[in-house]
């Protein structure tokens, strides 16, 4: 079995696999069982400064199903800590002393100003807290009151009050990020400018879920009104990985740590952020959705992949992917393939003409027997039949020979590569010579 | 265990009071909502999906699916009802492992279908059990049509044909309309009286008045309905039933499956209906397998089915075969009932073992039977009707037959499955051409 133990920012853990701050880190109860279901660190769910804030008393989650039942997508209104500050510090205190081993992050939001934040810190410092997350992502409630994503949304603030906590505290600084922004590159620059240790992204996006189309208001419906919450889970996976991709390829970043967030239901998920640049991954939804044990997998299935790969350690696996992700305009458009049908896979649903006849390229025939194939002249690769097809591997995309030709294009596939940035039909490509 | 089990000859009530409710509950139990969900996704909806074409009556099946998949199960019913008024029964009924389903692609890639039959009955109940019928009449066109035969074939073409504004009379030579969904199918199958409910709630259209106890030959006959109406739709059934031909036929003991199960359908009580401690069934059809389970049912201890050919011969689905095994009948292939033995009540039967091309062996094989069910085949009866093809009324594609302005279908007509499904398709194209008929 593949060694899991982590270090992340000098925050030792059994393995990447943290609790993200959230419900299920609320309290000494839940974390202990999360410890011992196998967790490799939690962020306590973030504290504020007391008179502690409340949450409302109807529905705080609304979700999206797939098949059934199965959530896809979790939006909550739920705020920070409903509990008193010394309530929490003497719990923090009392679990990491038991639990010397494993990671404990403390998540905090308090005011705009730095006097707060030279009062609490040392609190969580005496706790014995192994660091601090900054919660500057928040998107619903504590953000109307200038707090969380309100921060987070303009990187000064966010370059201000990391300054103020690194300079009030000795502990690893996370900044965790909002996605409700245009470009993600921006508050993490700011949090690198304000020397945090690392940032922690993505925290949950606008949304409603749904709305009741019997009391026509949003859900989760609070006595007939909604507001948006935030929303997380496996359906916000694909932002999140881009996101942070983002960040692990900006070379003017690509020493910032990061813990990915996002909708980790799996090992794979879990690999995938690992791959991407991430140097732990941070878990909610999957917990709230299935319990703690759900990380048991996670384990067994990313220690069982990378020995499959020989990696021994999880650094190996970190950043695997970066150097892949790429911006278009770097696509080798000389690559050339063709979408293909295993017969002996296939049971003839149609799905694949469907898609195709009806909004791709007219590129799969149909025969009176069902039989379907693809018309190589008209097939451009783009892989909307792969992605229909309810059949795992019925079709897919072969690349042609250099040397061969394109029956769509009649031109010769060649061997090199060539990117739109020399592209004939390119105004602005360099010229020849 | 009732002591009445043992008891030989035909006895009621071999069975303790209460079992009898659990023996003759529902088949397939109505899906929930979270069950029909679940169902429905797996449901590819496939492009000029194969179960469509496989369906008598084409329905669209993916778009009901769907419908059912998005919360609308009344929407769905109307999908199906627009093409198969009768879909209720026919989701009950259908042999759908040999039709949908058996041409779902998830048959052919999995061996487990979308559950399309219990989906129509999730969809068509919800409709029903509320009492709502979706369809409208057109303007009334004037045109006066008989239909004789209030079974599937019947009652699609005369719902057909008031809902395109004709006025019809449907005359039927039992007491209760439905056919064979009254009379002639398994209680299990259609419990709780749904074969009336379907009806009285497939006659909400309006337009059609119901003549019970009106039988084609004696109350009525085709000469009058012709003068009388302007047009007629034949949809008498196979009201004979073939003769075993064997000696000892006519011992006490010794009856016609469809008359079993119509007695058992009209029973008030089942456990008032008598059954033998050894029943043989003799037949390879629905009915023999709809005869030999309810016997099961009803407590007798040994029940056999006696088909004289192979199992793959068998009429009865390779479903309806294992379902019968499954509750204990018997069956025994290539053997032919040779004589009917027993001292005026029928006590054994007697069979010949044959080929598969029905030659004797010489072997012998008799089988303990105080009850004997025959169930042979079905033949069409009556005089005076339009020319016939085979042992049936001969009808073009859309039902015409050989005398003007008389149109026929189901089970008495040439042509087609003798299926509950196939009857309402061969109705509703009936109504469609004599609507064209009538007003062009």
């Amino acid at each position: 079995m593949a060694d899991l133990r982590s270090d992340f920012v000098g925050i030792k853990s059994p393995n990447p696999f943290w609790l993200a701050s959230a419900p299920p880190t609320d309290k000494e109860y839940n974390v202990r069982r999360a410890y011992e279901a196998g967790w490799g660190g939690v962020v306590w769910k973030t504290l504020g400064i007391d008179p502690h804030v409340v949450n409302v008393n109807g529905p705080r989650y609304g979700a999206i199903y797939g098949a059934d039942r199965r959530l896809l997508g979790l939006n909550n209104i739920e705020l920070i800590t409903d509990r008193p500050l010394e309530v929490n510090l003497q719990e923090i205190k009392a679990v990491k002393r038991d639990y010397p081993d494993h990671a404990m992050i403390v998540s905090l939001m308090v005011p705009c100003e730095e006097e707060p934040w030279k009062f609490i810190l040392p609190q969580v410092e005496d706790t014995g807290a192994d660091g601090v997350e900054l919660n500057f992502g928040c998107p619903h409630g504590m953000s109307e009151r200038g707090m969380g994503a309100a921060v987070g949304q303009v990187p000064e603030y966010i370059e201000m009050v990391t300054r103020w906590v690194k300079a009030a505290t000795r502990m690893p600084v996370i900044v965790k990020l909002t996605p409700n922004i245009t470009d993600i590159r921006q508050p993490a620059e700011a949090a690198m400018r304000g020397g945090a240790d690392a940032v922690s992204l993505i925290n949950t996006i606008n949304s409603i879920t749904s709305v009741d189309l019997d009391l026509f208001a949003p859900e989760p419906t609070i006595d007939g009104k909604g507001a948006h919450g935030g929303y997380c889970g496996p359906a916000v996976k694909p932002i999140a990985l881009n996101m942070v991709a983002e960040i692990a390829r900006d070379p003017a970043l690509s020493r910032m740590p990061i813990s990915g967030i996002g909708g980790v239901t799996t090992w794979r998920d879990a690999a995938e952020f690992l791959a991407l640049g991430a140097g732990n991954v941070q878990v909610c939804t999957a917990a709230m959705t299935y319990g703690f044990k759900v990380v048991q997998e996670m384990i067994s299935g990313l220690s069982e992949y990378m020995d499959e790969k020989g990696m021994t350690s999880v650094d190996e696996l970190v950043r695997r992917a970066v150097p892949n992700v790429t911006d278009w305009n770097q696509l080798n458009l000389n690559y050339i393939a063709k979408a293909k049908i295993n017969q002996d896979l296939c049971i003839s649903c149609g799905r694949c003409f469907a898609a195709c006849e009806d909004t791709s390229h007219q590129a799969i025939a149909m025969s009176e027997d069902r039989t379907f194939s693809v018309i190589d002249e008209e097939c451009v690769a783009c892989n909307l039949c792969v992605n229909v097809c309810p059949v795992e591997n019925c079709i897919t995309m072969e690349a042609m020979t250099p040397g061969t030709t394109d029956p769509r294009t009649g031109k010769v596939v060649q061997t090199e590569y060539a990117n739109w940035t020399t592209h004939p039909n390119n105004p602005a490509a360099a010229a020849a010579e | 265990m009732s002591q009445k089990v043992f008891e030989p000859g035909i006895a009621a009530g071999r069975l303790d009071a209460d079992a009898y409710a659990a023996q003759f509950s529902d088949l397939h139990p109505p899906l929930d909502v979270h069950e029909a969900l679940v169902a429905a996704d797996r449901c590819y909806f496939c492009h000029d999906a194969p179960c469509i074409t496989a369906c008598p009556t084409d329905i669209d099946i993916p778009l009901f699916i769907r419908q059912i998949a998005t919360g609308t199960p009344d929407a769905a019913a109307k999908t199906i009802l627009s093409q198969n008024i009768l879909g209720g029964m026919c989701a009950r009924v259908c042999p759908t492992e040999q039709l949908c389903e058996q041409a779902c692609v998830r048959e052919i890639a999995e061996g487990k279908p979308v559950k399309i039959g219990e989906l129509q009955r999730f969809a068509t109940d919800h409709l029903q059990q509320q009492g709502k019928h979706p369809f409208v009449r057109a303007d009334v066109t004037g045109k006066r049509v008989a239909v004789v035969g209030a079974g599937p074939a019947g009652l699609s073409c005369a719902h057909r044909l008031a809902m395109l504004g004709h006025d019809v009379v449907v005359h039927d030579a039992r007491p209760k309309p439905g056919g064979l969904n009254e009379y002639g199918i398994a209680t299990y199958k259609t419990p709780d009286g749904f074969a009336q409910a379907e009806v009285d709630w497939l006659l909400q259209i309006g337009g059609i008045t119901m003549k019970n106890g009106s039988s084609l030959g004696a109350d009525i006959t085709l000469d009058a309905l012709r003068n009388d109406y302007d047009a007629v739709f034949l949809a008498i059934g196979l009201g004979g039933v073939n003769a075993l031909g064997t000696e000892g036929e006519d011992k006490v003991g010794v009856r016609d499956a469809v008359d079993f199960i119509a007695d058992l359908r009209q029973a008030d009580d089942v456990a008032a209906v008598p059954i033998g401690r050894d029943v043989v069934v003799i037949g390879g059809g629905m009915t023999a397998i709809d005869a030999a389970v309810q016997a099961k049912l009803l407590g007798a201890m040994n029940v056999t089915l006696v088909y004289r050919r192979g199992r793959d011969r068998m009429n009865a689905s390779v479903f309806e075969q294992d379902l019968a095994a499954s509750k204990g009948v018997r069956i025994i292939t290539h053997a032919e009932p040779i004589a009917v033995i027993g001292n005026g009540a029928v006590r054994e039967i007697e069979f010949e073992y044959v080929d598969d091309n029905l030659v004797g062996s010489g072997q012998m094989l008799r089988l303990a039977a105080d009850q004997v069910f025959k169930a042979i085949g079905q033949t069409l009866q009556g005089d005076a009707l339009p020319a016939l093809e085979g042992r049936k009324i001969r009808v073009d594609g859309t039902g015409r037959t050989s005398v003007q302005s008389v149109w026929a279908g189901g089970d008495c007509a040439s042509g087609g499955d003798d299926l509950t499904v196939t009857a309402v398709a061969e109705g509703r194209d009936a109504a469609l051409d004599i609507h064209m008929v009538l007003v062009g």
